[in-house]
C-alpha cells in the first residue's frame, strides 16, 4: 500500500458507565440530570476503533489518524486530557449536543460534513472507523448514515479484526449471530468500519503522545464549528427508568450440596 | 397504513427472527406486503402463505446469498421502492443491522433500531426502545414516513401459520459492483462454541473464577473444567463480565474458551434467555445491563456483602462457586 491510509475515527463522549443516570425533560427534548456535570468517557466502542486505527496506522507506513468528535466543546476539552494520552491523532471537534436522545441521522450529517472538509482528504485512501453502537443512543445507525453521505459502498459492522495486505486490500472479521464471524476481503479503501471490541488492550497513557496531540487539540477546539443536532423528528412521549428492584432472597449458611440441589430444581422447573 | 415486512433468508430458510417480525406486523393491522431476499426467497415466501399479506416480493440470485453491505443495501432498496410502504418492519439480525440503516438513507426513511415494543392506532405508531445501554426506556413516535424499524428478537412469538403457494413477484436489482468478497463464516472451535442464543439458561462467569481462592492459590484449570462441564450438561449459553474477558487481551492467564464475544453488559451484549445464573461476579454491568432481558435470575457469590446482585437477582446464594458448580455437575450426571 503506497502512501498509507487516511483513517478517520468518529467517536464522542458518553457518561462514565459507573454514573447513575436520571432522565429529565429539557426545552431541547429529553436529557440527563446534571448532564453537563457528569464525568464522561470516550464512547467505549469508538475508543476501540481509535486504538485499532492507531495500530493499523503503525503497520501501514504513511497512514494518519484523525478523531472526529461531536460534543459540547468544554466537555470535549476535558475528555481530551485522557484520550490524547493514548495514541497519536489529529482532532476535529464539532461543537454540539452529544446526548443519546438526538437523532442519529442528524449526527451523521454533521460528521460527514466534517470529514469532507478535512484538507487534503483523498477518498481513495479513506477508511472511516467508528463504534458499532454508542453507549448512549445504542442505535447502530450513525456509521451507515455517514457511509452513505460520503458515497462509500463498502461497510462493515461489529468489526473485531482488520488485516491489511501490501496491495491495499484488507480482510475483516465482523461479529454475527451465535459467536461466529463473517470473514470478508475488501479490495481496498474507501470503506467504513464500525468496530466492536477489536483485539487490543487499552494503551497505557503516554505523556509524549499526549504533548504531541495537545498541540493540535486546543486549536481544533477553538475552530470547532457548531452543529445543530437535536431530536429531529422524534416525538418522545415517555422517558423513564422502569422500576426494577427485585425482592432478592439471600441464601446463606447452607451447604454447597443443598444449594446445588436447589439450583438443579430451578434449572429443571 | 401500508406495512412492509422486510425479511431475508438464512441458509435458504426464514430465521426465527423473521417469523417474529411477521407476528409483529400482523399485530399492527394495515395492509401487509412481505418482501424477502436471499437464497430460496420464493420458497420461503410459501411458508408465509397464510399470514394475510396482500403481496409477496422477492429478490433472489447469487449476489444475495451472502450477507454483504453493498448487495444487501441494493436488494433492500429495490424491495422497499417496489412496495412503497409507510412503515417497514425488519428483524434486527446482524445482516439487517449492518445494511438497513444505510438503506433508510437511500429511500429517505426515518430509522430506529432495537425496537422492543410497538403499537398502532390507525396510522399513528408508537415504539419503545432503550437508551444508554438498557438503562432508560423510551416511548416515542415519528410523523414522517416511511419509517423503518429494526425489531429486536423475543417481543412476539414466531408466526406459525400454514404454508401454501404464493405468487411472489420477483423484483429486479440493478447490478452492484461490490469490492467485497465474502470468504465465509468462521465458527468458533468446538470447545469454544459457548454462545447459544436459543439456550434456556445464560451462565455468567465473572473474574472471581480467575482470582486466588481460599487456599491462596489460583485454580484456573479447574475453573475451565467446571464451567465447560456445566455448559455441556446444562446446555447453557456462556456470558462473561468485562473484567474476565479483558484478562485475555491483557495477556494474563484466563479461561481459554472465553472471548469478547461472550461479554455481556454495557460494552457487551444483552442476550435474551429465560434464566440467568451468575457466578463469581460482582459488577453492576452483568447484573443490571447484561441481564436486562433475563427473566429469572440467580447468583452465586462467596462474599455476602457483594451488593450488586441484590435487588437485581431473585436469589443470591452465598457460597463457593467452585464447590457448588462441581456438585451441580455431579447431579446433572
Ligand atoms: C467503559 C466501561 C464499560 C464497561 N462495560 C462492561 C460490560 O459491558 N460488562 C461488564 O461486565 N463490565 C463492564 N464494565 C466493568 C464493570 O464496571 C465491572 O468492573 C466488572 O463487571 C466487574 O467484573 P466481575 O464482577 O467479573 O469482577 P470482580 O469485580 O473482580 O468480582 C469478582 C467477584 O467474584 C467473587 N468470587 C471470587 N471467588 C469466588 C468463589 N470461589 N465463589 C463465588 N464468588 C467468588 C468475588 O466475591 C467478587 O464479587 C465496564 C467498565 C467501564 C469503565
Amino acid at each position: 500500500m503506497s502512501n498509507g491510509f487516511q483513517i478517520v475515527v468518529c467517536g464522542s463522549l458518553v457518561p462514565d458507565p459507573l454514573q447513575t443516570l436520571e432522565p429529565v425533560t429539557t426545552p431541547q427534548g429529553p436529557g440527563l440530570k446534571n448532564e453537563t456535570m457528569l464525568p464522561s468517557v470516550l464512547d467505549p466502542w469508538s475508543a476501540h476503533a481509535l486504538f485499532e486505527a492507531a495500530n493499523l496506522a503503525k503497520q501501514v507506513a504513511g497512514s494518519k489518524v484523525w478523531l472526529v468528535s461531536l460534543g459540547p466543546k468544554a466537555k470535549l476539552q476535558q475528555l481530551m486530557m485522557t484520550v490524547a494520552q493514548k495514541v497519536p491523532f489529529e482532532l476535529i471537534a464539532i461543537d454540539g449536543n452529544a446526548s443519546g436522545f438526538t437523532d442519529a441521522q442528524q449526527v451523521a450529517t454533521a460528521l460527514a460534513d466534517a470529514i469532507l472538509a478535512i484538507p487534503g482528504l483523498d477518498k481513495s485512501k479513506l477508511l472511516v472507523f467508528g463504534g458499532c453502537a454508542s453507549a448512549s443512543r445504542d442505535a447502530s445507525v450513525t456509521m451507515q448514515s455517514v457511509c452513505e453521505r460520503l458515497g462509500i459502498s463498502e461497510f462493515f459492522a461489529g468489526v473485531d479484526e482488520i488485516k491489511a495486505s501490501a496491495d491495499g486490500s484488507f480482510r475483516v472479521l465482523e461479529r454475527i449471530e451465535g459467536g461466529q464471524y463473517l470473514d470478508s476481503t475488501c479490495a481496498g479503501a474507501p470503506a467504513v468500519l464500525a468496530w466492536a471490541t477489536g483485539n487490543l488492550p487499552e494503551p497505557p497513557n503516554n505523556p509524549q503522545v499526549g504533548m504531541m496531540n495537545m498541540r493540535g487539540v486546543m486549536p481544533a477546539l477553538q475552530k470547532a464549528k457548531p452543529a445543530a443536532v437535536g431530536v429531529g423528528g422524534i416525538a418522545y412521549e415517555k422517558v423513564e427508568i422502569p422500576a426494577q428492584k427485585r425482592a432478592t432472597r439471600v441464601v446463606k449458611d447452607v451447604t454447597a450440596d443443598d444449594i446445588a440441589k436447589e439450583i438443579i430444581e430451578w434449572l429443571k422447573a | 397504513m401500508k406495512v412492509l415486512a422486510l425479511l431475508h433468508t438464512e441458509n435458504n430458510m426464514l430465521p426465527r427472527a423473521a417469523l417474529e417480525t411477521i407476528s409483529v406486523a400482523r399485530s399492527l393491522g394495515g395492509e401487509l406486503t412481505v418482501a424477502i431476499f436471499g437464497g430460496s426467497a420464493a420458497t420461503a415466501a410459501n411458508k408465509l402463505a397464510g399470514c394475510g399479506a396482500a403481496k409477496f416480493l422477492v429478490v433472489e440470485g447469487e449476489a444475495f446469498l451472502q450477507p454483504r453491505y453493498s448487495t444487501d443495501t441494493a436488494a433492500a432498496t429495490a424491495l422497499i421502492k417496489a412496495a412503497n410502504p409507510e412503515l417497514i418492519l425488519a428483524p434486527n439480525t446482524s445482516r439487517f443491522a449492518r445494511a438497513l440503516p444505510g438503506v433508510a438513507q437511500r429511500v429517505g426513511a426515518q430509522v430506529d433500531t432495537h425496537i422492543v415494543g410497538i403499537t398502532a392506532e390507525g396510522n399513528s405508531v408508537k415504539v419503545q426502545r432503550w437508551f444508554y445501554r438498557q438503562r432508560i426506556l423510551t416511548t416515542f413516535a415519528r410523523v414522517a414516513r416511511p419509517w423503518l424499524l429494526l425489531v429486536d428478537g423475543g417481543i412476539q412469538a414466531p408466526y406459525e401459520g400454514a404454508a401454501g403457494t404464493v405468487a411472489a413477484e420477483a423484483v429486479a436489482v440493478t447490478q452492484v459492483d461490490s469490492r467485497t468478497t465474502v470468504n465465509g463464516v468462521q465458527a468458533p472451535a468446538a470447545d469454544a462454541q459457548t454462545i447459544r442464543p436459543d439456550a434456556q439458561l445464560l451462565f455468567v462467569a465473572g473474574a472471581g473464577w480467575t482470582k486466588k481462592q481460599k487456599d491462596g492459590q489460583y485454580h484456573i484449570g479447574e475453573a475451565s473444567t467446571l464451567i465447560q462441564g456445566f455448559l455441556q450438561k446444562a446446555k447453557a449459553s456462556l456470558g462473561s463480565s468485562k473484567s474476565l474477558v479483558d484478562l485475555k487481551s491483557e495477556g494474563q492467564e484466563t479461561l481459554s474458551f472465553m472471548s469478547h464475544m461472550n461479554q455481556i453488559g454495557q460494552t457487551g451484549s444483552t442476550p435474551r434467555h429465560q434464566k440467568g445464573l451468575s457466578t463469581c461476579c460482582h459488577g453492576e454491568e452483568p447484573h443490571a445491563v447484561g441481564w436486562r432481558f433475563i427473566s429469572e435470575r440467580r447468583a452465586i457469590n462467596i462474599d455476602a456483602n457483594c451488593g450488586w446482585a441484590q435487588g437485581k437477582a431473585d436469589v443470591v446464594y452465598i457460597g463457593d462457586a467452585f464447590e457448588i458448580v462441581s456438585k451441580i455437575n455431579v447431579l446433572l450426571g
